[in-house]
């Protein structure tokens, strides 16, 4: 006989398990299913000692189980305990491979053979997914892994890293120290790494510290190695161990495979849920990491509510204190659950939300009121967060100079989008017009929503295009004008070095560059010089609507690049039917044709700009040069980093590439769409009005950022005890001097300091230090200087 | 770009200095002392000795600004650079202050120790707008980790290619890895040279003892010159970024400690005039 249960939870992580404390306090017979054969496997893989953080504080915890700030051996060992004091009916080694039937009577199949039969299944399997096997006969053998936790295990050895990815080259490099390393390299050359692993690993296979074998597929693992396909025909690779690092199969395939529905292929779309977690397939329930939700507390609560649901418990969700204090402001004193319906009434882009989704949205945002005349933001402010009118209505100046051209948006518009694609400054200064109400949403969650809600996507996306010609075509011509030319327009994406066009193509379109930035080059003496670069916000390709000659230059993405696509034929009729349109073009056609006999007389700079835009400068904001011929090597800059920021340098003065005398220190680039923002669970990293990224106390070490910055300069570090000042050290030495490394009694780990875990850090600018950037500040010879890279590229292409 | 502390803000702090220099001076030539030749003890003379005395502190006072991060005012640019105008001032202020009266005394060794601290001072600011350049173009590109890093790897090469070339090669050739090396004392850094260097020796040897070699290892000779070739002229280079920093840092052992010497000598000077005139 089949056992059967009323709930079957799916995945033993924080989710799951207050889940299934939930149903077994309340007497609901249920079943704990986990693959690995212990809890909460994510946790589990953290790091030793790692501290695990129960952020939000704000947020009250409601789950049988108890959750507080502590090392993960003891948040797991805890939980192990409560689980079974609860009597939890936990199955280890029970990974689920399918998931038919329907409400009340699903049959769930675990990876052993086994059936199982449940009335309702709550998944819970968090975002890590399962990870890649290698796919061959033999694969099972004990001394293939896929996983590395401490190379310096290992010494001697001969080791087969499989996976030429981040991961596997960080194992290669780590394990050569040691042992005798070869990796597999699926492709030719190593594509889609860091720089920094890039960088490190053709010196090591270089210099013979390791091999690579490229364009190889993996045959089988033998007894005593593993046979290789190459071009060159089979080998045989003898070695004592494999490592493979070949990712994780993301679970969403799994999950759709049972039937539950996503809006979109994007990576970043949740699937659809009602406000009691319940999918698109009824009896199905979704919580955790996987619903949207990255924190573990979060997990949690929904674990102990989506049980009460299943028994038709109704409660309000625990994130309700925070939506009543966020809605303190608004007046009128309503319930939540009043104001969001207000909010939903008022304004026609969230209307297609569930529920659950509106909750989730506004929490992440910010409920504004500003009075008449109250700023909202300034242009060139570097803010990217996007904005709706539930009441009143606001003013937007579109002319820096002008302060009386103003359009006026309404209740239940929207504003702020263009900032949300570019990753740019503010085009235009907003303020409210009377009393108002307003939501600010960070840039982060609203790409969320846009990419889980078709509806929302689809106002954004006609709208958007519309404000966007206006803006950086023609201020002052009326949408209406515009719509037999939106209609054609498309979204074009390109990876960075990929063409938009060639010179000598022919001319049929115009791009509007909405998002990285693009270089413009040339053939001179047979060579594809650069002569300039193109940053978002702009238009390429006038040049040869106007003259009716083939294009004159070769656009190349500096940075992947997102642009519309404006056919030539409507947009040559609005420029005949609209004057204004004809002379911004031309206007512009006769400034780029100077340009470029500027530009073309100066090789250096072309040489220059091609340098600074392979460095990644095409998608950076603010980033440190140093000039050479000035930079004394005092390493000034780098102490007074230290010494501004707990002792840690933030940047590396002498690592990069140089070019003629222009350096490239290892330092953050501000980026426009930072890739360290992408993955972090508490959304602990920001960009403020001045563009600075910084990260903030919310951060809890998890580490994703560290490894997604391509530039390498994130670093994980304690916090060191406070040094004696300096007159003390002048005086009496005691502490370690300006810029002197922190160690021992003064460093992280001494018994002065607080013990506090490792957080994540990285250059802020300074924006909390008087006077600004330390580091150039403390140049004595103004050798260093923050630039700005698309106002640097301007004055390079005029001459240095 | 480009624009050396010299130049800093067009010249801004060469004006306050000219300024300085020209009301000294002014002073100084339509002054008439009420008794005697001018000297310090005159009213212009305890005015430029105090404004001398101020600008001394307040020179000092640099390395206590250069270390004071994340503080607001003027950046350390600017101090620099009036650091540098101000000091030459001083050499009309307090000359001036002097009268022209030097003698074998206090006052004297304070004015020469001002003196000594200035002219190193100048040799800084030459070493600080030369050298930078010239160590870039030295480096290409690279660093001297990695310099060494490559070095360490020919040496590994070079052995490697010794192998098959008999005792003697081998041993000349372990020496070169083993005894190189790179800097040492104030002077061998400074020279950027090493006149006993063993790879130079071993390069010499090799390329004497390859005239004579059997043909069989013509081959083997070959390369193993041409890597020691390439070490030699890696060392050169690294030697000479030594070099580089050795002279862009030598001179604050100078100005700094003097500063201090300076510092007392003035205090003496000042406790002297005060208490024994
Ligand atoms: C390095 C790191 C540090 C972090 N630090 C913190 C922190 O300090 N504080 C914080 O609040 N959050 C932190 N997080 C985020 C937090 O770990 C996750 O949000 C949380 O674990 C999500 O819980 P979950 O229950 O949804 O999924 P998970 O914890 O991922 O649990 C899913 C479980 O399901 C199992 N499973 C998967 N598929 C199947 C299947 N088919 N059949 C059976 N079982 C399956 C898995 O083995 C796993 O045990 C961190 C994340 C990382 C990566
Ligand atoms: C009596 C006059 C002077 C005194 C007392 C004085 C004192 C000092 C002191 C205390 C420092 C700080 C060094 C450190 O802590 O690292 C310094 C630095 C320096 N001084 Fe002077 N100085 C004088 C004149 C000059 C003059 C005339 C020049 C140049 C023409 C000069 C050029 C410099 C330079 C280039 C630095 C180094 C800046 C750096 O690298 O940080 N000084 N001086
Ligand atoms: S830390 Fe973030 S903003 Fe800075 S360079 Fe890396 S990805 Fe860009
Ligand atoms: S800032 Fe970085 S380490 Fe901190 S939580 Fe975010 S992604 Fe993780």
């Amino acid at each position: 006989m089949q056992e059967r249960v009323t709930v079957a939870i799916v995945g033993s992580g924080p989710a799951g398990l207050s889940a299934a404390g939930r149903a077994a306090a309340s007497g609901v017979s249920h079943v704990l299913l986990e693959q690995r054969d212990h809890i909460s496997d994510t946790i589990y893989k953290y790091q030793k000692g790692k501290l695990v953080m129960a952020t939000p504080d704000v947020l009250p915890l409601r789950s049988e189980l108890t959750f507080k700030l502590g090392a993960r051996e003891d948040v797991l060992g805890t939980w192990g305990k409560q689980i079974s004091d609860l009597k939890v009916n936990v199955r280890f080694n029970s990974e689920v491979t399918a998931i038919s039937g329907e409400k009340g009577d699903f049959t769930l199949k675990l990876s052993d053979g086994t059936t199982l039969a449940a009335e309702y299944v709550v998944f819970a399997i968090g975002l890590q997914g399962n990870i890649r096997l290698l796919g061959v006969p033999g694969q099972e053998r004990d001394w293939v892994q896929y996983q590395l936790d401490d190379p310096d295990e290992y010494s001697d050895e001969t080791i087969v890293v499989v996976g030429a990815g981040d991961a596997g080259i960080e194992n290669a490099l780590a394990l050569t120290k040691q042992n005798n390393v070869v990796i597999l390299n699926r492709g030719g050359e190593f594509a889609r790494i860091k720089q920094g692993n890039l960088t490190a690993i053709t010196t090591a296979i270089e210099k013979n510290q390791l091999e690579c074998i490229y364009s190889a597929t993996t045959v089988r693992v033998d007894d005593d190695g593993i046979a290789v396909k190459t071009p060159e025909g089979e080998t045989k690779v003898k070695c004592d161990r494999i490592i493979a690092r070949l990712g994780a199969l993301p679970p969403r395939k799994f999950v759709e495979a049972c039937g539950i529905n996503f809006p979109s292929s994007d990576p970043s779309s949740l699937p659809e849920l009602s406000a009691q977690y319940e999918s698109n397939v009824p009896g199905l329930y979704v919580i955790g990491a996987l619903a949207g939700y990255p924190l573990i507390k979060q997990a949690m609560n929904q674990g102990y509510e989506v049980v009460e649901y299943i028994q038709g418990n109704q409660l309000k969700p625990a994130d309700e204190p925070l939506l009543e204090q966020k809605f303190a402001k608004i007046p009128g004193n309503r319930t939540v659950s009043e104001v969001l319906a207000y909010i939903q009434e008022s304004i026609p882009l969230l209307s297609g939300l569930t529920t659950l989704q509106l909750r989730e949205f506004m929490l992440d945002s910010e409920v504004h009121a500003p009075r008449g005349g109250d700023i909202i933001f300034e242009r060139n402010d570097y803010t990217n967060s996007f904005y709706s009118i539930v009441d009143g209505g606001v003013n937007i100046q579109i002319d820096a100079d002008d302060e009386n051209k103003i359009v006026a948006l309404g209740q239940g518009t929207f504003f702020g989008e263009m900032g949300l694609l570019s990753g740019r400054r503010r085009t235009a200064t907003v303020m409210a017009n009377t009393p108002s109400l307003l939501i600010e949403t960070p840039r982060r969650s609203m790409i969320k929503l846009v990419n889980s809600v078709e509806s929302v996507k689809r106002v954004m996306d006609e709208v958007a295009v519309g404000r966007q010609i206006q803006t950086y075509i023609a201020p002052n011509i009326p949408l209406a004008d515009l719509e037999d030319l939106i209609h054609t327009i498309r979204v074009e994406k390109f990876d960075q070095g990929e063409v938009l066009f060639h010179e000598g193509d022919e001319g049929d379109c115009l791009y509007l560059i909405q998002r990285g930035s693009v270089t413009v080059s040339r053939e001179i003496g047979g060579k594809e010089a650069v002569i300039s670069y193109v940053p978002a916000g702009n238009y390429v390709g006038e040049m040869a609507l106007v003259s009716n000659a083939p294009r004159s230059a070769t656009i190349r993405a500096a940075v992947a690049v997102e642009a519309l696509r404006l056919d030539g034929v409507p947009f040559r009729a609005l420029m005949t039917r609209n004057e204004a349109v004809r002379q911004a073009i031309e206007m512009r056609y006769r400034g780029r044709v100077l340009e470029n006999i500027e530009t073309t007389e100066q090789p250096e700079a072309g040489g220059l700009i091609q340098f600074l835009v392979d460095q990644g400068l095409g998608e950076a904001t603010d980033v440190l040069l140093i000039d050479e011929a000035l930079c004394v090597r005092c390493d000034n800059c780098e102490k007074a980093c230290a010494e501004t920021h707990q002792g840690t340098s933030r940047l590396n003065r002498e690592a990069g590439p140089t070019y003629q005398t222009i350096h490239v220190p290892t330092s953050c680039r501000h980026c426009e769409h930072p890739h360290c923002m992408v993955d972090c669970p508490p959304d602990a990293l920001r960009r403020n009005a001045n563009g600075e990224v910084y990260i903030t106390d919310s951060c809890i070490g998890c580490g994703n950022c560290e490894r997604n910055c391509p530039y390498g300069v994130i670093h994980m570090a304690a916090k060191p005890p406070n040094k004696p000042g300096l007159l003390q050290w002048l005086l009496l030495g005691r502490g370690p001097g300006p810029g002197q490394a922190v160690t021992g009694k003064w460093g992280p780990d001494s018994k002065k300091a607080s013990g506090g875990p490792k957080k994540a850090v990285k250059c802020d600018m300074c924006k909390d230090v008087k006077g600004g950037p330390a580091c150039v500040r403390a140049c004595p010879t103004g050798a260093a200087l923050r630039v700005e890279p698309s106002e640097f590229f301007k004055v390079v292409s005029q001459g240095l | 770009m480009h624009q050396s502390i010299l130049v800093f803000r067009n010249f801004r702090y060469l004006k306050w200095a000219a300024a300085v220099i020209a009301l000294s001076v002014v002073l100084y030539w339509f002054h008439e002392p009420a008794v005697g030749i001018p000297n310090g003890g005159t009213w212009l003379g305890y005015a430029l000795g105090g404004f001398g005395a101020i600008l001394i502190g307040w020179l000092m006072w640099f390395g206590i600004r250069k270390r004071r991060y994340g503080g607001g005012g003027a950046p350390v640019e600017d101090w620099l650079s009036a650091h540098v105008y101000l000091g030459l001032a001083l050499i009309f202020v307090a000359t001036l202050h002097t009268g022209f009266q030097f003698g074998w005394n206090v006052h004297t060794v304070a004015y020469v120790l001002m003196m000594i601290v200035i002219v190193s001072g100048v040799f800084g600011m030459f070493a600080y707008l030369r050298v930078p350049e010239l160590m870039t173009n030295n480096r290409r590109g690279t660093t001297l980790v990695q310099m060494m890093h490559e070095i360490s790897d020919l040496d590994a090469a070079c052995r490697e290619a010794a192998l098959a070339l008999g005792d003697e090669i081998n041993q000349i050739v372990l020496a070169a890895a083993q005894n190189t090396r790179i800097g040492g004392g104030v002077v061998r850094q400074l020279s950027g040279d090493d006149p006993a260097c063993p790879t130079r020796d071993a390069n010499s040897t090799v390329r004497h003892l390859a005239d004579h070699a059997p043909p069989g290892q013509a081959e083997g000779f070959r390369v193993l010159l041409g890597l020691l070739a390439r070490k030699e002229e890696l060392l050169a280079r690294a030697r000479r970024d030594v070099r580089y920093k050795a002279i862009l840092d030598i001179w604050l052992y100078f100005h700094v400690p003097l500063s201090f010497a300076l510092l007392g000598a003035l205090i003496a000077h000042i406790v002297a005039v005060f208490f024994y005139w």
